[in-house]
């Protein structure tokens, strides 16, 4: 298993691209913090967002974890581009030839993904920390380590992704039309989704019980927006006479969808891979 | 103790080898063996199957029936693959990386040190290139590349697929070099072609393809039972004509403006045959005993089948 992801690493290092974008990305992160600063008025009241509680434990946890999901297209370019370029640059055939099975070839680059989804959880957790030890009201042990299945659900959903992207390389090698393919899938996704709540069931609860279940929003479910969930929000909700309750929380059978996405994403590209001549 | 020593010498064994790409079939039924320390030729016509055929034994093509063995089936085909040395049609490497960061790979991929990476460079002569970004590299370059990186692993054997295809002059002096170099330390090699004297420069034992068929296989000199033909010139061309027709050696005469070319049935020394014609009263002023370059060999051999 280390071969494999030594391979992979070697393969990466060495691409200008590759690294760019993925310090592109570690730096974005960090950047999450510069949300404490921002200042603005409102009626002439002055407004900072950090003082709204958006780094208290345990929330930070799922605030950092949404906005740090928004920024996983830089990783899925790199995952898209590694799976596509191979066949671009005609490698993959040499690296089978050299004596890496076609299993193998899979299973490297689904390592891969697990590595950066892992990184990416582990970043979060460190930044989030920092933020939240810095700015947190309650600092309190238990409060800290309160609601940490938003970090399961961010790596479950960034594996997710990553492994969907790598399926699309491998089905389309060709990265811009792979990253193309994507958009069209979420587009799909919601038309879908609309027609099912607009038209085929409307006014019932079946067009959200079947788009859950589909790939991309399975995985953004996991994750929840976290706005609405701010005390300066659910206040203003309660002053306009409505009432937001939604649930936030995640679920294991959430989970379970994307996990069962993963294993088909990987499994699809294993099978294309073996059918493939090349 | 002799059969065991011939299993430890078969390196690859294909057997009634078929591939389809949906109606059209690429190989059909081949059958042949390849074993330790010879050089071997596939010789076939563009389209003939030779790469679809290695594409098979080296784990990138599915086959549609019959099958291949590295090693007599001791290891699976992959790890059987990391004892053998391959390039196949033109050199696929990464463009961002260097010479040396591209064969480190071919290290990693292979399981082996990335000790002899300079070693092999510089049998290719690329060892002052090491440092260069793939992409820099001129096509000969590039195939040099990727016979030093199928030699890192010291391989059981080398196939190289077409090796000098779209190379110059120069280049593919360079390439012949380095194969006979290889050839002489003892490697067992696959050469698949379509040039037919570069097969015959090269190679002990040929298999000759044509639309996926094997219409032979064996040691380069035995692949026609031919005894070669003499072309023969003297001034009475007629006395000449009547004396081999009465020559119980030869075959057929045919006539090439003054020339004569007489074919052998048997075997006949040049110096036999100048002595029956000047006992019987005939001075040549020519006299060349030839045989079948492989090209008329592999002409004849094809123009047989389809005929």
């Amino acid at each position: 298993m280390l071969r494999l992801l030594t391979i992979e690493y070697h393969k990466l290092r060495y691409s200008k691209s590759a690294r760019l974008l993925v310090t592109t990305y570690f730096i974005l992160i960090t950047f999450i913090a510069l949300i404490a600063s921002i200042e603005f008025k409102f009626g002439g009241v002055e407004f900072r967002v950090a003082d709204q509680g958006i780094f208290n434990f345990p929330y930070i946890w799922h605030f950092n974890s949404y906005i740090a999901a928004t920024l996983k297209l830089f990783l899925a370019i790199v995952i898209v581009s590694m799976m596509s370029n191979e066949y671009t640059n005609r490698t993959l055939k040499q690296n089978l030839i050299d004596g890496l099975s076609k299993k193998e070839f899979i299973l490297s680059k689904f390592l891969t993904v697990l590595s950066f989804s892992l990184l990416s959880t582990v970043f979060l957790f460190i930044v989030s920390m920092i933020l939240g030890l810095s700015f947190s009201d309650y600092t309190e042990f238990s409060i800290i380590f309160s609601d940490l299945e938003y970090l399961l659900a961010y790596f479950i959903k960034l594996t997710g992704f990553f492994a969907f992207c790598m399926f699309l390389g491998m089905l389309v090698k060709r990265s811009a039309f792979a990253l193309g393919f994507l958009f069209i899938w979420w587009i799909i996704e919601n038309i879908g989704y609309a027609v099912m709540k607009y038209k085929l069931f409307r006014g019932s609860e079946i067009a959200d019980n079947i788009a859950q279940f589909f790939p991309l929003e399975s995985m953004s479910m996991l994750v929840k927006e976290p706005f609405s969930r701010l005390n300066v929000i659910q206040s203003a909700a309660t002053q306009l006479g409505s009432e937001i309750s939604k649930d936030y929380g995640i679920h294991w059978y959430q989970l379970l969808i994307v996990c069962i996405w993963i294993t088909l994403f990987v499994y699809f590209s294993y099978f294309l891979l073996k059918r493939r001549d090349l | 103790m002799l059969k065991a020593y011939s299993i430890l010498n078969k390196i690859l064994q294909i057997n009634n080898l078929t591939k389809k790409y949906g109606p059209v079939t690429a190989v059909k039924d081949l059958s042949f063996t390849i074993e330790k320390g010879n050089v071997y030729g596939i010789l076939g016509p563009n389209g003939s199957g030779k790469s679809t055929t290695l594409g098979v034994v080296l784990n990138v093509v599915n086959k549609t029936s019959g099958d291949f063995k590295w090693f007599d089936g001791r290891e699976s085909t992959h790890d059987a693959l990391k004892k053998v040395g391959a390039i196949i049609e033109r050199p696929n490497f990464y463009p961002y990386m260097t010479a040396a960061q591209n064969l480190d790979l071919v290290c990693k991929i292979k399981n082996v040190a990335p000790d002899k990476i300079d070693e092999k460079l510089e049998l290719v002569g690329l060892l002052d290139r090491k440092d260069s970004k793939f992409r820099t590299f001129s096509l000969g370059m590039k195939q040099r590349l990727a016979i030093a990186s199928a030699l890192l692993n010291d391989p059981e054997i080398l196939i190289l697929d077409e090796p000098t295809n779209g190379l110059d002059p120069q280049g593919i002096h360079q390439i012949r070099e380095i194969i006979t170099k290889i050839a002489q330390d003892g490697t067992t090699i696959l050469l698949a072609s379509h040039l037919l004297d570069e097969v015959e420069k090269v190679c002990t034992h040929v298999v000759i393809i044509r639309k996926g068929e094997k219409l032979y296989s064996g040691p380069v000199d035995q692949m026609n039972a031919s005894f070669g033909f003499f072309e023969l010139k003297a001034a009475e061309t007629e006395k000449l004509h009547r004396l081999l027709d009465e020559h119980p050696s030869f075959g057929k005469i045919t006539q090439k403006g003054e020339i004569l070319v007489a074919f052998l049935n048997e075997p006949l020394e040049a110096e036999a045959l100048n002595k029956y014609l000047f006992e019987n009263g005939l001075v040549l002023s020519q006299l060349v005993k030839r045989k079948e370059s492989l090209e008329e060999q592999f002409l004849q051999l094809t123009n047989q089948i389809s005929a």
